[in-house]
């Protein structure tokens, strides 16, 4: 956990955060920043205490089952731990050690009456593997390797069918000793082999059905299996995962429950004397600087981009933040030869001698995201921890001082953790640099009007698509702003509203003169069961690269006009505040909604109506495409 | 994903037994959260609240992390008392 900043005083610190105080959680919070270790995770993870029931203002609660053939209550602490880290109240439940079988499929079971939100399936692969004789062929293993994958999907299904709960299955610690040695993989029925086969089976059976990976077996590649595996641990209390690597089991367990809900970070900021290259660009001087083949530094350095050009390539916004003249920075991007990063590659480009803090802000204003969604990175130990300080929502790894390590200190941090990859990820970093060209026309023209009129936009619009469906619960699962009801639904859940007899889907992809935006809006209509002619807005949302477009207008024209079509008398629509949505606050009053239900005092939720018959079209400067 | 290793402050094989039974008391109070705990070379678990065999194998785990040691299966097993555990410690603390 070495991103991570070491702390000076934890206990004190932790013995502060003990006492009852309004913001105790947030103060415990703020501990879990921290690289922590075994004893340090368990002590937090005390003072945390239970979680169970409404989560506080800023944080969101998420109960976890873990279905287990092996002893993992010691992996608790670890897990809560992680989560606070992100902000996410985990309230931990575990199955009775090697009962998982029955705990899914027993209605009465404790599991049942939980109703969690997650089930993670923690197994190890000796049960798997233990009826395999040695001398079985690769078709007999195959196909015995394929019954326990089968076993597999069945409670995964079955947890999905119970608690629409999202799966995440962990992949198979290989802790088979080699029994033949390198000859091993070439024997289908040598224990280590079959457990490399069963991981292999797994992840194409977890990519059919959608079940998500905690790739435990990865990380013990890349830390050693003796990080991961104590075989004292395993024989005296049947802990499998070995308790020094709790910590980082909650953390990449963490990751994954938090990229399902949009929480991972979204853009790489990145500091460039030093960083991305070596030396200063204002006192070296373009041929001053390193950077490039020839000596293992300017290597380092390369490789660093090469690391974040690939990052971009899946859909991470790059972008710039240095203390530099601006247009010294920029000719390193465009006449440096070693260069592997372009301009066109960041989407904001800050230089100047203005303080970090401020230009964060600037950029999380520009790019319109979160400040909770920056990741920055910067080699220089002060200026991070001007950053930690006053704006401690944005994730600062603690860079090693040898740019060498740079790549895997950043790749170990697993601050872009993902649970899709879509045509539209690997197009994101375009349609940012398109939005370059966007605020150039922006600032030529005259008016507001004359530049949405000049964009030639164009909606294309239709059903949820099947082929489209990753996109969509991506969105939905992403969109922390223009969300009215912040509802998460699974690309499952996504599914279950096409087959929903009078559901209406409908999805907008936006294209202008400059390029395609995507996939950029999705709303999900669901009849009154008690009214049926009148129709819920359940969810709605849209990036944040498409405000400010009339792309809201454009999308309830063409849902009012649908809906009156099918018979539909009149939309309902909540909005269900949250510290990040306020700017759809007056959403539904700008679209000519009526409020029916004033801010409740508890949650603030407003209620609005709009009968179709009294619907006006919005005029925009968008057309119309069918899909 | 590097876990953390242990933090070896100086040369530990001049530490005295007294040394290791503080340390050894600092750490089951942190597990425990439970300032109250005095440990001898007698205590044994059934002596202090809440020591059960779960935070036992926790409290061996941050031991060994803590001295940069590590106990046999046999051993951790067989530690009739705080003083086995303090001996034990003490005979294969790493030197430099």
């Amino acid at each position: 956990m070495d991103w991570l900043p070491a702390h000076q005083d934890f206990r004190g610190f932790l013995r502060l955060a003990r006492e009852p105080s309004p913001d105790r959680l947030e103060k415990l919070a703020a501990l879990a920043q921290h690289r922590l270790g075994f004893l340090e995770t368990i002590q937090l993870d005390r003072a945390l205490g239970p979680v169970c029931g409404e989560s506080p203002q800023g944080f969101s609660s998420v109960r976890l089952a873990i279905l287990a053939s092996a002893t993992v209550d010691h992996l608790v602490p670890g897990i809560r731990v992680s989560g606070l880290r992100r902000r996410l109240l985990i309230d931990v439940h575990i199955g009775p050690y090697g009962q998982y079988r029955q705990q899914l499929l027993d209605a009465e079971s404790p599991l049942h009456r939980l109703c969690p939100h997650i089930v993670l399936l923690s197994l190890t692969a000796r049960e798997a593997i233990v009826a395999v004789p040695l001398t079985a062929t690769p078709v007999e293993a195959d196909a015995a390797i394929g019954r326990s994958i089968d076993e597999l999907r069945m409670l995964w299904r079955k947890a999905r069918e119970t608690f629409h709960a999202t799966v995440i299955q962990q992949t198979f610690l290989n802790i088979a000793d080699p029994l033949f040695g390198s000859y091993d993989r070439l024997v289908a029925g040598a224990p280590a082999q079959l457990i490399a086969h069963l991981n292999e089976r797994l992840s194409q059976a977890a990519a059919e059905d959608g079940v998500l990976l905690l790739d435990i077996s990865r990380a013990s590649e890349r830390d050693g299996l003796d990080a991961w595996f104590d075989v004292t641990r395993w024989l005296q209390a049947k802990l499998e995962i070995a308790p020094q690597a709790a910590p980082v089991y909650g953390d990449l367990l963490a990751r994954v429950i938090a990229a399902q809900r949009g929480l991972s970070k979204k853009c790489l900021v990145l500091d460039l004397d030093n960083t991305l290259w070596s030396g200063v660009i204002g006192d070296d001087g373009p041929e001053g600087i390193i950077l490039g083949e020839g000596t293992g530094i300017g290597e380092a350095h390369l490789a660093l981009q090469r690391y974040v050009k690939q990052l971009r390539e899946r859909g991470v916004i790059l972008a710039v933040c240095s203390k530099n003249d601006p247009a010294v920075a920029e000719a390193v991007f465009r006449d440096h030869p070693e260069m592997l990063l372009r301009r066109t590659d960041i989407a904001a480009f800050v230089a100047n001698w203005e303080d970090k803090p401020a230009n964060l802000r600037r950029i999380a204003e520009q790019l319109n995201i979160g400040l909770e969604s920056l990741v920055f990175v910067d080699d220089n130990p002060a200026e991070r921890e001007r950053i930690r300080q006053s704006l401690p929502m944005v994730a600062v790894p603690e860079l090693p001082a040898d740019a060498a390590k740079y790549v895997r200190c950043l790749a170990d941090a697993g601050y872009f953790e993902s649970v899709v990859f879509t045509t539209d990820d690997s197009r994101r970093g375009e349609q940012y640099s398109a939005n370059a060209s966007r605020e150039a026309f922006l600032e030529s023209s005259e008016s507001m009007d004359e530049f949405l009129r000049g964009l030639d936009m164009s909606v294309t619009f239709g059903s949820f698509q099947t082929v489209d469906l990753a996109r969509v619960a991506q969105l939905i699962g992403k969109t922390n702003q223009f969300n009215p009801t912040t509802r998460r639904h699974s690309v499952e859940d996504v599914a279950r509203f096409i087959a929903t007899d009078r559901c209406l889907t409908l999805q907008f992809r936006l294209v202008d003169r400059f390029g395609d935006n995507g996939l950029v809006s999705a709303m999900i209509l669901r009849p009154d069961p008690q009214a049926p002619d009148l129709m819920e807005i359940d969810t709605w949302v849209m990036s944040c690269r498409v405000f400010g477009r009339q792309l809201e207008r454009e999308a309830m024209n063409i849902a009012a006009e649908i809906a009156r079509r099918m018979g539909v008398r009149a939309f309902r629509a909540d909005y269900i505040p949250t510290p990040k949505n306020g700017v759809v606050s007056e959403l539904y009053s700008a679209l000519g909604f009526t409020l029916a239900q004033e801010a409740a005092p508890n949650d603030g939720v407003t209620r609005w109506f709009l009968e179709l018959s009294d619907y006006v079209p919005h005029s925009t400067h968008i057309a119309r495409r069918s899909e | 994903m590097c876990l953390t290793l242990p933090i070896l402050l100086g040369d530990r094989s001049s530490m005295t037994d007294q040394d290791i039974l503080n340390a050894l008391t600092r750490i089951l109070r942190d597990l425990l959260s439970d300032d109250s705990i005095v440990l001898t070379m007698e205590t044994k678990r059934d002596d202090v609240p809440n020591w059960d065999s779960f935070a036992y194998i926790s409290f061996i785990v941050a031991v060994e992390s803590e001295f940069g040691v590590k106990f046999g299966v046999a051993e951790v097993e067989s530690f009739q008392n705080v003083g086995a555990i303090v001996r034990r410690t003490s005979a294969i603390l790493p030197t430099r």
